[in-house]
């Protein structure tokens, strides 16, 4: 087991920076998500941890030990690829005990190790087939399991689950979370999907622009983004933001005032969908319906509050229809302060 | 995912055994075609090296041997120095699949895997090599071999066909490890391999069908040359110069003989290595 240290790196391709003076600290047996969007960095990230990728300047110290020269084979991690990389040549039995048999194990500690990952991830029944024989979810539990039998001090992930249909991701996702407590793995998870990062991760790290935005535990991250990208990006449906003008510590909108931190810039308000409620009087902030989705769970409503686009989580019984104009009250406390200029969030009020 | 795939299977074979038949009709005429092609020459030949002496006269010529026999055969083996060309042919073509496969796999490797400075035009250059007329470089290749002491030896004949089969055979594994994922031999690398294990591991058994195609290319190559190997021998000569020089005055039905005897090894080598060249992981190869 050990911690992982990002200590400031920093990766150019040509005269594009990919990555800019990322810091990142991972405590031992932790598990860790990259999320952003593709092309914000963090499979690079990981590709560096890893050492399949060479940083322009930084460093990475793995349990106290500076590898950042190191080759990938001496960092005493394992991986799961996006695309699995189960070797198709070797029988599902090899393809779990190659990084054992590449330690030299002896032959009766292979054999014990591969089962016991097998046992893990369900697949002792087909050990003795060939990969081509194998659905996605069966090949993406081999490649986990090839990555836990050699017991790695730090596991990383990239987008491990993002060839799988919806629902046996769903499934493979709860399993890899038993899994990985039961294994206690530091681990770095890459993902561009919200829901698995909040679902698997004790903290997530929100990249953008090649710079960690926000990191923190997933509710955290929910309900007090450092940025607007971060607002946005987490959570369906997106946070909305209203410009809205703030004097003597208070924004008006409609009937409504809400107690905003003057500072004298200009200011967004960051509004969660389901942090909204109807008023019961139509008093509050004026909110004017164009759509009404039933959802199941909820009504999705979109609409404009002053002008501005906005989406609204309201319980599935509310009576709303399309054109209507509804109050909305929301709690102060639950809103974030944007500054306009820079789109970080200020200090709450 | 499996009982799905299992239930497709029959459906899919329904669905072929219900082909048009006149679909069915046009493949098997284009099979038929496709095999004559290839087998009728081959036979006519075969025929005129065992059908006896009078049989390569005999006219109109008859579908099935009359009498068949090894005469010819026997006889042509017989004559001094054909054991040794046929010995000498071999020799060459074989050094020429090795040296091919040794130089120009790390070169495809190269090309596929890492982008360097003046990657396209190296790309071209090994193409151009093919552009120089052999004949052009007889002379002075035959001075020099004579000077190195490569001159009327097998393993010299070899260099010049490695390089006859080297622009192929390094553009065919080109596209060969493009078509490996990275991401193997990176899962490799991670799993504890160095570079060069990680190559013998996971990308040589993973390129070893293109790579048998890529040696029968060259040892093809190799067994069919006669030009160059012609001038830069004169008594180790390998078969199909020596038999450019001895057939001219020989008997037709010799001549026949000579020309099966040609065919043979390439037909033989390339039976060797088909196992490799239809290799699917996980379908039992036949």
């Amino acid at each position: 087991m050990a911690d992982i240290v990002i200590d400031r790196v920093v990766k150019e391709f040509g005269s594009f920076r990919a990555l800019q003076e990322v810091s990142l600290t991972v405590n031992d047996g932790e598990f860790v998500a990259l999320l952003g969007p593709s092309g914000c960095g963090k499979t690079t990230l990981l590709r560096i941890i890893a050492g399949l990728e060479t940083q322009t300047a930084g460093r990475v110290v793995i349990g106290g030990q500076d590898v950042s020269n190191l080759a990938p084979r001496k960092r005493g991690l394992a991986m799961v690829f996006q695309n699995y990389a189960v070797f198709p040549h070797m029988t599902v039995f090899e393809n779990v005990a190659f990084g054992l048999r590449m330690q030299k194990a002896s032959q009766a500690e292979v054999k014990r190790k591969v089962e016991r990952a097998a046992a893990l991830l369900h697949i002792e029944s087909y050990l003795d087939r060939y990969p081509a024989k194998l659905s996605g979810g069966q090949r993406q539990r081999v490649a986990v399991a090839r990555a836990l039998a050699v017991e790695p001090a730090v596991l990383l992930m990239d987008e491990p689950l993002s060839n799988l249909d919806a629902l046996l991701r769903l499934e493979m996702r709860t399993e890899l979370k038993a899994v990985l407590r039961e294994a206690g793995t530091t681990t770095i998870y890459v993902t561009h999907d919200q829901t698995e990062a909040m679902g698997l991760a004790d903290r997530i790290a929100v990249m953008y622009g090649g710079k960690i935005d926000q990191i923190g535990a997933p509710l955290e991250i929910y309900a007090t983004p450092a940025t607007r990208f971060v607002g946005g990006f987490i959570g369906s449906p997106p946070m909305n933001f209203i410009k809205v003008q703030c004097s003597q510590g208070q924004a008006r909108i409609g009937d409504a005032a809400l107690p905003c931190p003057s500072t004298g810039k200009d200011l967004e308000l960051g509004l969660r969908g389901e942090d909204a409620a109807l008023s019961a009087n139509g008093s509050g902030i004026p909110f004017d319906v164009r759509v009404v989705e039933p959802m199941g769970s909820h009504l999705l409503l979109t609409g404009a509050i002053d002008g501005q686009p906005a989406r609204i989580v309201a319980p599935p019984t509310a009576k709303v229809s399309a054109g209507e104009r509804v109050g909305l009250t929301v709690d102060p406390a639950r809103v974030t302060w944007i500054d306009s200029t820079t789109g970080r969030a200020l200090a709450r009020v | 995912m499996t009982t799905s795939a299992a239930d497709l299977k029959p459906v899919s074979t329904r669905q072929s055994m219900a082909l048009p038949s006149a679909r069915r009709l046009l493949l098997w005429t284009g099979l038929a075609v496709l095999i004559a092609w290839v087998l009728v020459p081959i036979y006519l030949v075969a025929l005129g090296a065992f059908g006896g002496r009078l049989g390569v006269f005999r006219w109109p010529k008859s579908i099935w041997p009359t009498d068949l026999s090894f005469a010819a055969m026997s006889q042509f083996l017989a004559i001094e120095g054909v054991f040794n060309a046929l010995v000498n042919s071999l020799i060459a073509a074989g050094l020429t699949v090795v040296f091919s496969i040794a130089l120009g796999a790390p070169a495809g490797y190269a090309l596929a895997r890492y982008t360097f400075r003046g990657q396209n035009a190296y790309r071209l250059l090994v193409l151009l090599t093919r552009a120089f007329p052999l004949a052009i470089l007889a002379l002075p290749l035959t001075v020099s071999f004579i000077r190195l002491g490569l001159y009327d030896t097998p393993f010299g004949v070899s260099l010049i066909h490695t390089v006859l089969a080297l622009p192929f055979a390094a553009l065919v594994t080109q596209s060969l490890f493009m078509g490996i994922p990275r991401e193997y031999e990176e899962a490799a690398w991670v799993f504890g391999c160095t570079r060069f294990q990680a190559f013998m591991k996971v990308v040589l058994p993973l390129a070893l069908p293109g790579l048998a195609a890529t040696a029968i290319f060259a040892f093809v190559i190799s067994w069919n040359e006669v030009f160059a190997a012609s001038i830069l021998t004169v008594r180790e000569r390998t078969l199909t110069a020596y038999l450019l020089r001895i057939l001219a005055e020989s008997p037709l039905h010799y001549r026949f003989a000579g020309g099966f005897i040609l065919i043979i090894p390439s037909v033989l080598f390339i039976f060797a290595v088909r196992r490799y060249l239809f290799a699917v992981w996980g379908i039992a190869s036949k």
